[in-house]
């Protein structure tokens, strides 16, 4: 008498590669590439005011229309790199203290952080609004 | 007459291994994927050239501020005044934490000035100012 009870308990594995490959172009899809970019800069701590002679400081004050002022003398955006550059140059002690009015617009200031990073200026300080 | 084969090449390509290998890329996905943890505000990022892709993103707290000067941390309306304690209490868990500002363009000084206070005194000092690229 042949027992034939026993028919093999196998679990199917035919579909795994399919339920694998769902899974996969899920977290495929899911996976946010585009890293977070922007101006890095780094705060002074609390409590940390240097006196600094005035003649290694560069004035740089925005007004709320997004006019600037670089020591003392109007000057456009976008010739704001050759000019921190030249006076870089000039002097390497150089911290460009940048000032922006209330209701300055934050598109206005990140320009012209943007212009003096162009610019090579490492020692950049910001002043508080007025 | 009779010929007997001796060589059967077979030529299936092998796919018992498959699933192990789509299960590895699977795991590999799955450990490297960080889901967008918040939806933040609404926001017109400025546009700058010199920029700098942030060093990780677990190390990285995001606030948002709306041009209508509202400030968003981790999808909660905060008020200025209470960046100090949340940001504290996250610089303490993560000394390399570095917090990314997704202002509005339009977004007021006033504001911006306010929050470098705050984070200044909750001790949290490197900062990104997020920005799209700038092409001309």
């Amino acid at each position: 008498m042949a027992k034939r009870r026993f028919k093999g308990g196998e679990i199917p594995t035919a579909s795994m590669a399919d339920i694998a490959f769902l899974l996969l172009i899920f977290f495929l899809v899911t996976t946010t590439i585009d890293m977070d970019k922007g101006l890095g800069i780094v705060l002074p701590a609390e409590g940390e005011e240097l006196e600094i002679k005035k003649i290694n400081i560069l004035n740089c004050l925005i007004n709320s229309q997004g006019n600037i002022l670089l020591g003392g003398e109007p000057i456009a955006i976008k010739d704001v790199n050759r000019e921190v550059r030249r006076r870089l140059a000039e002097n390497d002690k150089l911290i460009i203290s940048v000032k922006a009015h209330e209701k300055t617009k934050y598109g206005d200031y990140v320009a012209v952080i943007d212009q003096l990073k162009r610019a090579n200026a490492t020692r950049i300080s910001i002043a508080d609004t007025d | 007459m009779k010929l007997s084969r001796k060589v059967k090449i077979s030529s299936d390509i092998p796919t018992a291994s498959m699933p192990d290998i789509i299960f590895m890329l699977l795991i590999f996905f799955m450990v490297t994927t960080v889901l967008r943890e918040y939806s933040g505000l609404d926001v017109e990022l400025p546009k700058a050239k010199r920029i700098q892709k942030l060093k990780s993103k677990r190390h990285t707290a995001h606030i948002w501020v709306s041009k209508q000067g509202q400030i968003s941390i981790e999808d909660k309306l905060v008020r200025s005044d209470n960046i100090r304690h949340i940001m504290y209490t996250k610089r303490a868990a993560d000394p390399q934490l570095t917090v990314s500002i997704k202002a509005d363009k339009a977004a007021r000084m006033g504001l911006i000035s306010d929050i470098h206070t705050e984070l200044r005194k909750a001790d949290a000092l490197m900062l990104n100012y997020s920005s799209k690229t700038a092409i001309d």
